[in-house]
């Protein structure tokens, strides 16, 4: 019977760190952590050229995440790419006239947008769409225009 | 000639009846699932055997790997200055690949091979034959509480075997190579994917626990009885369960994460 019972309790042990380990890699490992406090609000940025932004890539503010990319699409009247961005819902003070910028962390690495906020009395709201925008930079389309400025040059 | 032909052909049928037979034996298995529920004390006692006795395997292997993996990646991204990715790369390549397979494959020598030589001992001391005399079903009495144990403990490994390789990356990375701790984890967390990333990988895990488990309880069940047949019986088991493993992966990882 005692040995019955310890080895109920090794295999309550086994399953425990099982269970913990799943849940150490969905907090730790795992972006899930990021999702359990409040889904914070959507707005709506439209962008000439999104180069290669991604869904999840970071929206930064001042270099401090405040949301990410959750959707992107192409709009069908004109042309322009769809950007739907989730903003945590902390950073609920962001003016209407901020302005949206895509950069690129480093000089290969991975694209983000970054806001630059604006002076207006009023805050962004869910479903509200920023106005100001600023496409991605290509960079073959600056080398390509550094050439041919330097060409007119000679 | 034809006693080549003929000796391809039985070959031929052999294989058949064996794939046959396999396949009964899951239906008849899971047939016995049902009657576990009132004898769970069962599935608690294979898993002390199955799963808890595996977990020290694991836990060392895990360390290993993960200290081995930061090691090679540190050396690798290094060179491009990108040695902050290091975190990325275990993870995701512990969390994704080789957390589950390397799991089977340990699961297979340490848990599969001892599943096959008992059943099969107990088939060839009739002890199997002996419980059906007194009406008890060895299918359920026997088999289905060890394929639900091993089905419920592999998913489990995996997760232990992927954590600790992510612990033991970080004591290499962090502590004896001084990547930044900070970089190390938020780069993690911003590339790894809950359900992209971890839930396949535990899908995985369930999968090849389900194989393994099935093909070391048939191995066992289908034996010579024989102390040889009992041998090779074990053998195959090991074998077949690791080609099973990496053809599967390969078969997974290209519905998961192909793009297909």
């Amino acid at each position: 019977m005692n040995s019955k019972r310890s080895t109920e309790i090794l295999v309550g042990l086994f399953v425990a760190a099982g269970i913990a380990a799943l849940f150490v890699l969905a907090m730790k490992v795992s972006n899930l952590g990021d999702f359990t406090d409040d889904k914070g609000y959507e707005v709506v940025a439209n962008f000439q050229n999104i180069g290669g932004l991604k869904p999840r890539s970071p929206v930064t503010m001042a270099g401090v995440r405040v949301g990410r990319v959750t959707g992107i699409s192409l709009d069908p009247d004109t042309y322009d790419a769809r950007v739907t961005i989730n903003i945590y819902r902390q950073y609920d003070n962001i003016p209407v006239d901020t302005s949206a910028s895509i950069f690129t962390a480093g000089l290969l690495g991975e694209q983000y947008i970054s806001l630059s906020p604006g002076a207006d009395d009023f805050y962004l709201e869910d479903g509200d769409v920023i106005d100001l925008t600023q496409p991605a930079v290509v960079l073959e389309q600056v080398i390509g225009q550094f050439l041919y400025s330097t060409a007119e040059g000679d | 000639m034809i006693e080549l032909l003929r000796s391809l052909g039985r070959w031929g049928l052999n294989t058949f009846q064996r794939l046959g037979r396999g396949h009964m034996f899951l239906v008849q298995m899971m047939a016995g699932m049902p009657s576990l529920t009132f004898r769970f004390s069962l599935v608690i006692q294979q898993l002390f055997y199955v799963g808890v006795l595996s977990v020290l395997i694991i836990l060392i292997s895990g360390l290993f790997v993960g200290m081995v993996l930061g090691l090679q990646g540190y050396n690798t991204l290094v060179d491009f200055g990108a040695e902050e990715s290091l975190g990325v790369l275990v993870s995701l390549s512990l969390v994704r690949e080789l957390g589950p397979v390397v799991t089977a494959l340990l699961f297979a020598g340490r848990a599969g091979s001892a599943l096959t030589a008992e059943i099969g001992l107990m088939k060839s001391t009739e002890q199997l034959s002996g419980m059906e005399m007194m009406a008890v079903d060895p299918m359920k009495r026997i088999i289905a509480p060890r394929f639900l144990a091993g089905l419920i403990s592999m998913p489990l490994l995996a997760a232990i075997f992927s954590a600790v390789g992510i612990f033991g990356a970080f004591l290499i990375g962090h502590g004896l190579l001084g990547v930044d701790d900070g970089a190390f984890w938020s780069q993690m967390q911003a590339k790894t994917d809950w359900y992209e990333d971890i839930l396949n990988g535990v899908i995985k895990s369930i999968v090849f626990g389900f194989v393994v488990t099935w093909i070391a309880l048939f191995e066992g069940y289908d034996a010579t009885p024989t102390s040889e047949g009992v041998g090779r019986a074990t053998t195959r088991t090991v074998v077949h369960s690791a080609f099973a493993i990496l053809g599967l992966d390969f078969v997974l990882t290209a519905l998961m994460f192909g793009d297909i």
